[in-house]
């Protein structure tokens, strides 16, 4: 499974959510899908993406949000996962690539790749919904019903190490995060 | 334990008159009946933590949301916010109200937060995060009323220090 697909798959639905992503190969790809406002992409801060998604959906309770997690970066977290447990906003669906690899700095192994469980630890943390996924179909599927399911769920989905040509886009970080908190604003009028 | 309940209530209600809604924190002694407040204020967000630095990120989405938000935590607690200060607060113009009790610094008794005292002030200097002190409470509710206007306008981390005179009563 490739997570290009993936987010492809779901790209339409995302239209109404708030979606944050993690540095690297997740943010230029649904970037190469179209860059739209309601789009954040953490180009660094490793680990907080899903801190930011936290904070975004305690603050704005009726707002879907979805964050774009990897592995690397919730390994970074993990006590995260405790702290969304435990206020567990019932609009924030987590997203976890899981690709078993620190995929833009060379392709190193994480701990992944070795046996690390990570929808078993989320399990353990008390996320009330937690969901393996491993086709793109059952991936569409379930970050839909995760939307509808007003019940904070992470979804674990592996997917091959394979990413973009290039990182870089052509949207500066401060642009985007402007441009973020401007729309948010919108919404509220 | 001798921790002020006064001024804490004090610096409590400073926040409040800064329109703060949501706090995050990790306890620490010095901070208690900060943390007490806001939980039983209905009207505060209160994060508990499982460490400091996804605080920024809470503080973060906070702010994307329109939501003014405090940090509560002690400068160990700083020092491990360090990087999501820099790679995400510095990197997006995040604005951070964070109040770090100082502990470690003149009459600590306790020797492990000696060494954490040396280096909170050289650390925030060599981050370039504006601060100043809380350590009286003529001035606590202006500096932080001033704190937070800075950290508004100016887009970054702005840090008070809560001092032992301020903190501590014995």
């Amino acid at each position: 499974m490739l997570r290009l697909d993936c987010l492809r798959s779901v790209y339409s639905e995302l239209e109404s959510c708030l979606v944050i992503t993690i540095m690297g190969a997740v943010a230029a790809e649904l970037h190469s899908l179209g860059h739209r406002p309601n789009f954040f992409y953490l180009q660094h801060a490793m680990g907080l993406a899903s801190s930011t998604g936290l904070g975004l959906a305690l603050c704005l309770p009726e707002q879907h949000v979805i964050v774009f997690d990897g592995d690397g970066s919730l390994l970074m977290n993990l006590g995260g996962l405790s702290t969304m447990a435990r206020y567990r906003p019932k609009k924030l669906v987590h997203v976890v690539f899981d690709n078993e690899s620190l995929l833009s700095v060379g392709g190193f192994p994480t701990a992944t790749s070795t046996g690390t469980d990570l929808a078993g630890i989320a399990r353990a943390a008390g996320i009330p919904r937690v969901i393996a996924v491993s086709s793109v179909k059952s991936f569409k599927d379930t970050v839909t019903e995760a939307m509808n399911s007003n019940e904070l769920t992470t979804i674990i989905a592996k997917v091959e190490a394979k990413g973009p040509s290039a990182y870089l886009t052509d949207l500066s970080l401060l642009e985007n995060r402007f441009q973020f908190r401007r729309h948010i604003q919108s919404l509220k009028r | 334990m001798p921790v002020s309940l006064s001024n804490s209530k004090l610096i409590y209600e400073a926040l409040k008159e800064c329109d703060i809604r949501l706090v995050s924190a990790l306890p620490e002694t010095w901070l208690v009946h900060l943390i007490r407040s806001a939980e039983d204020d209905p009207e505060m967000i209160l994060v508990r933590l499982a460490k400091e630095e996804e605080g920024v990120g809470i503080s973060a989405g906070a702010h994307f949301a329109g939501v003014k938000s405090a940090m509560l935590m002690q400068n160990h607690g700083f020092l491990a916010s360090i990087n999501g200060i820099v790679s995400f607060a510095h990197l997006y113009k995040i604005p951070l109200l964070m109040l770090i009790s100082y502990r470690g610094s003149f009459g600590e008794r306790d020797p492990w937060q000696t060494q954490g005292g040396n280096v909170t002030e050289p650390l925030l200097r060599a981050l370039g995060i504006p601060y100043f002190f809380l350590d009286a409470l003529e001035t606590v509710k202006k500096r932080i009323r001033q704190a937070q206007t800075l950290a508004e306008s100016s887009l970054q981390p702005v840090g008070l220090l809560l001092m032992r005179d301020l903190m501590w009563e014995e």
